[in-house]
């Protein structure tokens, strides 16, 4: 009994994190990846903010799945994610407001993100609670490594660092991460700009491709 | 998992305006006790914040008594009014602190300066802007020292003609990638230490009449 609820979650997280992630497979989520990720720094707070909620709305909305009637469930689910997120605005504003100055502007961006409406119709609104939060969790994380990746790729040669101002997002304990890789350099503004966030995903999404092909290929051969 | 309870009435019209409803009415109740929750406290830290900033353009070396408390309203001479915070020592005003805006990239950038009597900037600093993240917020004082490079300049140190961008033949910085942003900040500044010396007299509260 126990083994099969830790190999389904492990099977959760494996989706999650790749075979089903959220940007990488079902490629939702765009419109806030790609404005927000000029730093790996940003990626994370986005990330961050983006798996609270999705976690939040997938507890929600898995526990109301009885209630809630097939007819009318995206209105449910919409009014739903709204709450949440000017919830989490509204609490982090007035009890972590230092967090809240940083992450501020992508909170109400959180609101745009069709990845939660996703899990909430596809998976959240028809599996158990305890199930719900681990694939909440599992999507969450893999949305927060692309964005921190797609972040660190543009932000090496856009701007020669690597989690820059770290400290303002986590506190002034991390200001270890905050790497300058090139020293003196002049920046190369495109990779800042909306057209390296394409330019780098599309080199990120041919990445995956060649992979799981490579993967597919040595199962097929070990198969046969 | 799809007979429960609830589920022989799913479909009925009557079931689903009263869940629509029943949903609305609830999300609406939490929204109201987080804002009733939180809104003090949300006015309290932005108080705390712009308190912060007013103490980092006023120094306490220069007042004692508490700007924030001495608010008062301008009349520019073109009619407008502007909202000025007056540092006192000894209850002469030693310096006041407005704000400006300057139109940047994005956006308005809403900075706050502080002057001193003779009119020499004690303190520089961005309230509030919308800059590309990683090339013009650098004109955050977290980020980048460059607005303290501000500090003890007066309209005639350096002359009129270097209040501006080095692109522009100024002597001030501009960022890579960005020069429009630190360009609205200099124009502002400068801007904002003409209208002190126009209403020098009245910033001071030097002139005959208080306001």
């Amino acid at each position: 009994m126990f083994s099969t609820l830790l190999a389904d979650y492990r099977q959760l997280m494996r989706d999650g994190l790749w075979d089903n992630n959220v940007v990488m497979a079902q490629m939702l989520a765009l419109c806030p990846l790609l404005a927000v990720t000029t730093s790996a720094t940003n990626g994370l707070g986005m990330g961050l903010a983006s798996t609270a909620v999705l976690i939040a709305s997938n507890l929600l909305i898995s526990s109301l799945r009885h209630l809630i009637s097939p007819d009318v469930r995206i209105p449910v689910f919409v009014l739903l994610i709204a709450m949440l997120v000017t919830l989490v605005d509204l609490f982090m504003n007035a009890w972590l407001y230092e967090l809240h100055k940083a992450l501020g502007l992508f909170i109400p961006l959180i609101v745009t993100n069709c990845a939660i409406l996703a899990r909430a119709e596809s998976f959240a609104s028809r599996q158990p609670v305890h199930r719900a939060f681990m694939d909440g969790v599992a999507m969450g994380i893999g949305f927060t490594l692309i964005l921190v990746l797609l972040g660190a790729v543009r932000e090496i040669p856009g701007s020669g660092t690597l989690f820059a101002d770290a400290r303002l997002l986590l506190g002034e304990g991390f200001a270890w991460m905050e790497l300058t890789l090139i020293e003196d350099y002049r920046g190369f503004l495109l990779m800042i700009l909306p057209p390296g966030a394409f330019l780098a995903m599309g080199f990120i999404l041919a990445g995956k491709r060649v992979l799981d092909q490579r993967r597919q290929a040595a199962h097929s051969a070990s198969a046969a | 998992m799809s007979t429960t309870f609830f589920s022989r009435y799913h479909h009925r019209i009557s079931y689903q305006v009263i869940l629509l409803g029943t949903i609305g009415l609830l999300a609406s109740t939490a929204l109201v006790i987080a804002d009733l929750l939180t809104r003090e406290e949300i006015a309290l830290r932005q108080a705390e914040d712009f308190r912060a900033t007013l103490e980092q353009v006023l120094p306490p070396e220069i007042h004692d008594n508490q700007p924030q408390d001495e608010r008062h309203l301008l009349l520019l001479k073109d009619g407008s009014t502007l909202p000025i915070y007056r540092a006192r020592l000894d209850g002469r005003v030693s310096g006041v602190a407005f704000q400006v805006r300057g139109r940047g990239y994005a956006g308005p950038i809403e900075i706050l300066m502080g002057v001193d009597a003779s009119g020499q900037l004690l303190g520089v600093r961005v309230l509030r802007h919308t800059e590309t993240p990683g090339l013009g917020d650098k004109i955050e004082v977290a980020r980048d020292p460059w607005v303290l490079t501000f500090n003890g300049l007066s309209l005639g140190k350096p002359p009129l003609s270097a209040w501006a961008v080095k692109k522009d033949g100024g002597q001030f910085d501009q960022f890579t990638g960005a020069t429009i942003t630190p360009r609205a900040v200099v124009q502002a500044v400068r801007d904002g230490l003409i209208l002190f010396q126009n209403h020098q007299a009245d910033m001071l509260q030097r002139a005959a009449e208080e306001d």
